[in-house]
């Protein structure tokens, strides 16, 4: 009997510490460096660093880690060292509003990058507005988050005043898409798929009206449950709805597999997406079928703006293991407005930081205006970007290539 | 055109899978009334054993037809090396504990095997793409069948006649019988029920692995928390069916998985109810068909016949 209670402690210590070293791990954080003296500001990142959307949440935190190493190596702010400290949020908005709370405990952390998610900003931008603590998401798309509820409506308000975003948002983004897909790719019956999150199914809203605006007819619509693979009887769906084209709003976990579901069924149209799905994680989902497949991301391609050069090769030097991905520009335009705002308190108070610098430097960002990676980074009377670029990209064998930048008018 | 046929097709593959997996709930239960949670994640190492003979064991660009056998083969050998162990060193020596710890030392395993997978297995974070067949899909009349799901039909009949062969007249499958018949007048008459237990938890590891290696070739990619949902849903097909029965089990995958694909496809059709249809509100009508067997029916479709339940 001894024995037996003996070997039950041990598996439980076993099955104990199997949990406790994944628990570890995934506290790591990139910190970077702290040279020099003087006094540390911390800038927290909220991502998805694990999970499914992992591969755009660290290039979230990289291009962070990179702005912060950047402006320490030219010392941007006389005085004062800037670090990182990474949260995973796994795009959960409850593990989200944890690490919020966490990064306002921490006295040090004078602003805050991310979430890649809206949902997950949903329920984190109180617990910053309380705080007065800056929050400022290079990936957050719904409109909601910065002109309140009844945006469609006209009755923008704005809900959270420590809340800015360096991307457009789908009231911008489903429009520009239908317009594309109407008018360019000549498709005039679509699908519409979405996966009933904040981000999905706003996204799928805002490209419908447009769709019919403009004349389009809308064969059929399906809401999908995201923590399934299985997307066959929405598959056989499609195809039987004679669309020519999907439109999906939601992630590239879910429509790689649906983009690869859709074309074994029979129905040989593309699929199109919002910024979710510009991941090369798509194309390796949805396999050698995807080609066609279309997807609308915030801004110019990074890789063409002349702005963005330095960032290009500044991050390829600094030898992250993962790709930047969506939003590396944005990220890193995100961490430097902040790193621009927390500049312009300590000059106005002697070289130093005030007591209540928290709520000085979301003051401050409202005026925030430089020339970052992705252009003109300033912020409008919401907290929105200015720069409302998107552009189109087409899947080609395995990249993404540009089809065509602008915005959407009216 | 009249999608009936392809959608009845589309759930009996998904209810297969389901079928497959809900028989290591059942067989276990059956002989010991422990419900293995952990049994989702046993399926999840199944996928992953497949990979790591893919990628790591066989050369870059062996046909499937040579590697599908072997990645067969590592599925059920790392998805047997995990249950068995889990029964040697978690659950036996609670066996005589209340109910209740074993169902706890169930869900800590499974998320520490989850968790273990995420950590230490190479690239394990995302999704990791799966090997397929190649070769473009079957048309039987207004039927589509991908290449990766005529595996499923292929092998999840002969399985399940294998195993209704292996209980009813193999020696050891009738000593599984009377086990769970009786535990202690079947150690009387002479039979190993320790040895019988590992056989259970082997062989709901060996369906498992199959139906690991289904999923993988079906939708092309294995990840670390594809055991999770997929557990859940083939221990509610384990109950629908009767748990404890093993054609329950096979039964209640059948009808679960036909129930999601219907309500997918034609509840939003029906008037009135287009905000209650579509994919999104799939598990809630097969919960809802779930609860309405369980009234009419406590003992599940197919009931626990106690006599011949293994």
């Amino acid at each position: 009997m001894r024995q037996r209670s003996l070997i039950a402690i041990t598996a439980a210590l076993a099955a104990g510490a199997l949990t406790l070293t994944a628990c570890g791990s995934r506290d790591e954080n990139g910190g970077s460096d702290s040279g020099g003296g003087g006094t540390t500001v911390v800038i927290g990142v909220d991502a998805p660093l694990t999970g499914d959307l992992s591969a755009l949440g660290l290039g979230i935190k990289n291009s962070a880690d990179l702005a912060t190493k950047q402006a320490n190596k030219e010392k941007v702010v006389d005085g004062v060292t800037f670090k990182i400290e990474s949260l995973d949020d796994q795009a959960q908005p409850s593990s989200g509003q944890q690490n919020a709370t966490k990064l306002v405990a921490d006295k040090d952390v004078l602003g805050a990058i991310g979430p890649l998610n809206s949902s997950v900003a949903e329920s984190m931008q109180k617990v910053f507005d309380d705080a007065k603590l800056v929050q400022v998401s290079p990936a957050n798309t719904g409109p909601t988050l910065t002109q309140g509820p009844d945006w469609q409506t006209g009755k923008k308000v704005r809900p959270y005043k420590s809340y800015f975003r360096t991307s457009t948002t789908d009231a911008v983004q489903g429009p520009y898409a239908a317009q594309y897909v109407f008018n360019e790719a000549k498709k005039k019956n679509v699908f519409v798929i979405d996966d009933k999150k904040t981000y999905g199914a706003g996204l799928a809203g805002t490209f419908t009206d447009e769709f019919k605006k403009l004349g389009g007819k809308i064969a059929g619509t399906e809401h999908i449950d995201p923590e399934t693979k299985d997307f066959s009887a929405v598959a056989t769906k499609v195809k039987n709805s004679g669309a020519d084209v999907v439109y999906y709003g939601g992630e590239y976990p879910q429509a790689g597999p649906l983009s690869k579901q859709i074309k074994a069924a029979g129905a040989k149209i593309p699929l199109v997406g919002g910024d979710g799905i510009y991941s090369a994680e798509f194309i390796k989902l949805a396999g050698a079928s995807s080609t066609g497949d279309l997807a609308t991301s915030v801004g110019a391609p990074v890789e063409e703006l002349p702005s963005a050069k330095e960032f290009v090769a500044n991050y390829k030097a600094a030898g992250y293991k993962e790709a930047y991905e969506a939003y590396g520009g944005y990220s890193y335009d995100a961490t430097w407005a902040v790193i621009q705002a927390v500049k312009k308190v300590v000059e106005d108070n002697n070289g130093e930081l005030p007591d209540d610098a928290r709520a000085k430097v979301t003051e401050a960002m409202q005026n925030v205006s430089f020339d970052g990676v992705t252009g003109k980074v300033s912020f409008d009377e919401f907290g929105d970007a200015t720069n409302k670029q998107l552009t189109v990209y087409s899947v080609e064998g395995a990249d993404w290539s540009p089809v065509k930048s602008g915005t959407y008018e009216g | 055109m009249n999608e009936l046929p392809q959608q009845l097709v589309n759930g009996l593959l998904l209810g297969s899978m389901y079928g497959l997996v809900a028989i290591g709930y059942t067989m276990v239960y059956g002989i010991v009334q422990l419900i293995n949670f952990a049994h989702g994640e046993i399926f999840m190492i199944g996928g992953f054993g497949a990979l790591t003979v893919y990628l790591y064991v066989l050369p870059d660009g062996t046909t499937m037809w040579i590697a599908l056998p072997l990645m067969l083969l590592g599925a059920v050998i790392a998805a047997i090396i995990v249950a068995v162990g889990a029964e040697r060193f978690a659950y036996r020596p609670l066996r005589g504990a209340p109910r209740l710890a074993p169902l706890i030392t169930a869900i800590g395993l499974s998320l520490a095997l989850q968790q273990a997978v995420w950590a230490w297995y190479p690239g394990a974070k995302e999704s990791i793409n799966f090997p397929e067949i190649a070769g473009g899909p079957f048309e039987i009349g207004s039927v589509t069948i991908q290449t990766g799901d005529i595996f499923l039909l292929i092998v999840a009949p002969i399985s399940m006649g294998i195993l209704a062969y292996f209980v009813m007249k193999t020696r050891t499958g009738r000593g599984m019988q009377a086990t769970a018949q009786d535990p202690d007048t079947a150690k009387l008459m002479g039979i190993n029920t320790d040895r019988i237990i590992v056989v259970a938890f082997a062989l709901g590891a060996v369906f498992a692995a199959v139906g690991a290696v289904a999923y993988g070739l079906k939708y092309g990619q294995v990840q670390f928390r594809m055991g999770f949902i997929l557990g859940l849903k083939a221990f509610t097909a384990a109950v629908l069916g009767g748990i404890g029965n093993i054609y329950g089990a096979m039964i209640g995958g059948l009808v679960l998985g036909i129930a999601e694909t219907m309500a997918t496809a034609y509840i939003a059709d029906v008037p009135g109810m287009s905000q209650l249809g579509g994919q999104s509100w799939a598990n809630v009508w097969a919960f809802v068909l779930l609860i309405l067997v369980l009234l009419f029916r406590p003992q599940g479709l197919m009931g626990e016949r106690v006599a011949d339940r293994a």
